[in-house]
C-alpha cells in the first residue's frame, strides 16, 4: 500500500501510522465488517427469495428502521454513562396513552400525539432526575419504570375499556394534520413512476392494478434517518455533543472543568422517552390501533443495536452511525431468516453470534484507538 | 515583593463533628511556586478544595486579588481564575486531546444560525499549544488515553493556562509518575511559573518539593507549621515537619536515613 500519511512528530517512539489504517480504525468498524457480512450471506442464500425485491427491501427497512429509532436514544444515553430499560414499557404506554385519548376520550389526534409527548418526555425526565440526583445505577431506576409503565399500560386500558387491546384509531386520524407526519408515506409519485416506467414491481390485477407495490416511504424510515443525522451531527459537530462524550467518559472530571453532567444526562433520557414515542405514535398511527404489550424487549434490542455499534457500555465512547448499522444488521438478520426460509427461532442464535463478534471486535478496535489496557 | 494574588486566612473547615483544617494561612504570589507539603491526612486536600471553590469553609476569608470571595462552587474559581488539576481527574482518556483540551470551553462558529463545534480551531490550538509544551502528538484526534501519566498531566496543566489560570493548584501531580515524566512535569511547572503565573503545588515528596519550590509550607493535623523560603530549609528539616518530627527520626534511625 503507498501511504502519504506525514509524520509530523520527531518522537521515535510515535510509529507512523498509514491514512489507510486511519481510516480504518474508527468507532463504526464493527458494524461496517457486519453490515458488509449479512448483506453477503443473505445476498449468496436468498437473492432469488424477493428479499431484494422493492417490496422486500421495504420490509427489512422498515424493521431496520424501528430498531435505529430507539437505538439512536439508547446510543447517546450510553455514551453520556446511563442506560434506559424503561424504552420497551414506554412505547407500550405510550401507544396506549394515544389509543385512551383518542378513542376513550376522542381528543383530536394532534393533540393526543403532543400531549402524550409531553407526558412521556417528563417520566424521561423523572428517570433522569432520580439518576442524577440519587446517584442510584440508571440500571435500578430504569428497571423499575420498565414494571411501573408496562404495569399502567396493562391496566389503564382494563380499567377504562375492559380490553388490552384499543382499535379504531384510524378512523379518527383521516383528516388529522398531525397524524400523517407519524403514519403518512412520503415520495408517494416517485414510487407511482418507478412503477410505471417497471423500476419496481406493480399490481398485476385486483382493484389496485397498475399500482407499485410499494407506495412510498413511511414516516417511521423518515423519522429514523433523521434521528440518525440528527444524533450523529450533534454527538460529533456541536459542544453539547462533547458533553455528552465527557459525561460519560469521567462526570466527575468533566464537573471538575464546568461542564453541567447532570443537565446533559436528564436530557438524554428525555431524548430517549422522545424516541420511544416516535416509535410508538408511528405503530399507533400505521395500525390504528394500540396494545398492551407493544415494545416488549425493545430496550435490550436497542441496546444491542447500539453495543453492536461499537458504543462501549460504560458510557464516553461509541457512534451514533454505528448504532444505526447495528440496527440495520438485526433488521436484515430477523427478516432475511425469513425470506430465507430458516425456522425463525434460530434468529436469536444468529443475533447472539453476531453480538459476541461485534463487541470482541469493537474492544479490540477500541484498545487500539484509546489506548487502554 | 508585590501583593499576594491569593491570600487564605485562617481557614476553618468542620465536617460534622471533624476539624479538617483547623485555621490554615497561606499567600500566594505571582510567579511563585508554593509547595504545600504535608503527610497523608494533614488536610491538604480539604485546603486546595476550600481555594478551588469545592467546600466553603467554615471560618476565614478567602481574599484573591484583594477581594474577599465566596465561591459557591468549582465554576466560580475557574471563573475567576484558579484552575486545579487533580491527580486522577484530569482528563477523560476515552476521549481525543483537542476533545479534553477544549472540554467545558468548546469553540463554536456559527453554521446558518445554528452553533456548531469549531473543531478545526480546536486542533490547531492544541497542536500548538503540546509543541510548546513539548509534546509530540500524532494528531489533535489522538486519544489521551494513549498518552503517558506525564503527558496528561502536562495537557491539563496547559489547557488551564491556555484558558487563563493567575493561580494554578497541581494536586500531587508527580507522585504516581516515573523518574523521567516527574522531570518534565516540573519542567512545564517552571515553564508556567514564569509567564507570571502562581502556582500551588500538593506533593508529600521532599524532592520534588525541594526542586522546583520557592516557598513551603508544611500542613500537619489541618495545622500549618509555618512557612520557609528557598535556601532557608533542608529537605531534612521539611520531612521531619510534615511527619512530626520525633516518630519520624527514630524510623529514619532504623532505615538508615533514607527515606
Amino acid at each position: 500500500m503507498n501511504d502519504t500519511a506525514q509524520a509530523p512528530a520527531n518522537d521515535e517512539r510515535v510509529k507512523e501510522i498509514s491514512s489507510f489504517r486511519k481510516a480504518l480504525i474508527r468507532p463504526e468498524l464493527g458494524g461496517i465488517i457486519g453490515t458488509i457480512a449479512v448483506f453477503t450471506v443473505f445476498l449468496l442464500v436468498a437473492h432469488d427469495s424477493g428479499m431484494f425485491n422493492s417490496q422486500g427491501v421495504m420490509n427489512w427497512s422498515i424493521v431496520s428502521a424501528q430498531f435505529a429509532v430507539i437505538a439512536v436514544g439508547a446510543c447517546l444515553l450510553m455514551i453520556a454513562g446511563e442506560f434506559d430499560l424503561s424504552v420497551g414499557s414506554m412505547i407500550g404506554f405510550a401507544s396506549m396513552i394515544i389509543a385512551i385519548f383518542v378513542v376513550s376520550l376522542e381528543w383530536p389526534v394532534w393533540l393526543a400525539i403532543l400531549v402524550t409527548f409531553a407526558v412521556c418526555i417528563t417520566i424521561g425526565a423523572i428517570n433522569g432526575y432520580v439518576v442524577v440526583k440519587t446517584g442510584l445505577p440508571s440500571f435500578i431506576v430504569t428497571l423499575a419504570f420498565l414494571f411501573i409503565l408496562r404495569g399502567f399500560s396493562i391496566y389503564l386500558p382494563q380499567a377504562i375499556e375492559r380490553k388490552t387491546t384499543i382499535g379504531g384509531i384510524k378512523a379518527f386520524a383521516e383528516d388529522d394534520w398531525l397524524a400523517p407526519v407519524f403514519g403518512g408515506k412520503v415520495l408517494k409519485g416517485f414510487f407511482q413512476w418507478m412503477g410505471d416506467v417497471g423500476i419496481i414491481g406493480t399490481f398485476q390485477n385486483g382493484s389496485r392494478a397498475g399500482q407499485p407495490l410499494v407506495d412510498g416511504i413511511p414516516m417511521l424510515i423518515v423519522w429514523a434517518v433523521a434521528l440518525i443525522i440528527f444524533g450523529h451531527v450533534l454527538l460529533t459537530k456541536t459542544k453539547f455533543g462533547n458533553w455528552i462524550f465527557a459525561a460519560g467518559g469521567d462526570a466527575q472530571a468533566a464537573r471538575y472543568v464546568g461542564v453541567p453532567v447532570n443537565r446533559v444526562k436528564v436530557l438524554m433520557f428525555m431524548f430517549t422517552a422522545f424516541c420511544a414515542t416516535v416509535f410508538a405514535t408511528c405503530q399507533v398511527m400505521e395500525f390504528g390501533s394500540a396494545d398492551a404489550g407493544r415494545g416488549l424487549l425493545k430496550e435490550f434490542e436497542a441496546i444491542i443495536a447500539v453495543v453492536i455499534g461499537g458504543a462501549l457500555l460504560t458510557g464516553g465512547y461509541g457512534s451514533v452511525l454505528g448504532a444505526a448499522l447495528g440496527a440495520l444488521i438485526f433488521g436484515v438478520v430477523q427478516q432475511g431468516l425469513f425470506f430465507a426460509g430458516v425456522e425463525n427461532s434460530l434468529f436469536r442464535v444468529f443475533l447472539g453470534v453476531i453480538l459476541l463478534f461485534a463487541v470482541i471486535l469493537n474492544t479490540y478496535i477500541r484498545r487500539i484507538i484509546t489506548g487502554e489496557r | 515583593m508585590a501583593d499576594p494574588i491569593i491570600r487564605m486566612e485562617n481557614i476553618e473547615k468542620h465536617f460534622g463533628s471533624v476539624i479538617a483544617l483547623a485555621g490554615v494561612t497561606l499567600e500566594v504570589f505571582p510567579g511563585e511556586c508554593h509547595c504545600l507539603l504535608g503527610d497523608n491526612g494533614a488536610g491538604k486536600s480539604t485546603f486546595i478544595k476550600t481555594m478551588s471553590g469545592v467546600h466553603k469553609p467554615t471560618a476565614g476569608t478567602i481574599q484573591f486579588e484583594g477581594e474577599v470571595m465566596n465561591f459557591e462552587n468549582p465554576r466560580d474559581a475557574i471563573a475567576a481564575g484558579i484552575a486545579t488539576v487533580y491527580q486522577d481527574l484530569a482528563m477523560i482518556p476515552l476521549m481525543s486531546v483537542s476533545r479534553n483540551f477544549f472540554m467545558g470551553n468548546e469553540p463554536t462558529k456559527k453554521i446558518a444560525g445554528i452553533s456548531f463545534y469549531d473543531k478545526d480551531h480546536a486542533d490547531r490550538v492544541t497542536m500548538e499549544e503540546m509543541k510548546q509544551m513539548g509534546i509530540n502528538l500524532r494528531g489533535a484526534d489522538q486519544a489521551v488515553g494513549t498518552l503517558s501519566g506525564g503527558e496528561r498531566q502536562t495537557v491539563a496543566i496547559a489547557r488551564a493556562v491556555h484558558f487563563g489560570a493567575k493561580v494554578l493548584i497541581l494536586d500531587e501531580p508527580t507522585s504516581a509518575l516515573g523518574v523521567r515524566q516527574t522531570a518534565n512535569v516540573l519542567a512545564t511547572v517552571d515553564r508556567v511559573r514564569k509567564q507570571g503565573i502562581a502556582v500551588v503545588f500538593i506533593t508529600h515528596n521532599v524532592r520534588h518539593a525541594m526542586a522546583i519550590g520557592d516557598r513551603f509550607t508544611v500542613l500537619n493535623r489541618g495545622k500549618t507549621l509555618g512557612t520557609a523560603d528557598r535556601g532557608h530549609i533542608t529537605p531534612e528539616e521539611l520531612q521531619d515537619l510534615m511527619a512530626g518530627g520525633q516518630e519520624m527520626a527514630q524510623l529514619e534511625g532504623s532505615l538508615g536515613g533514607t527515606v
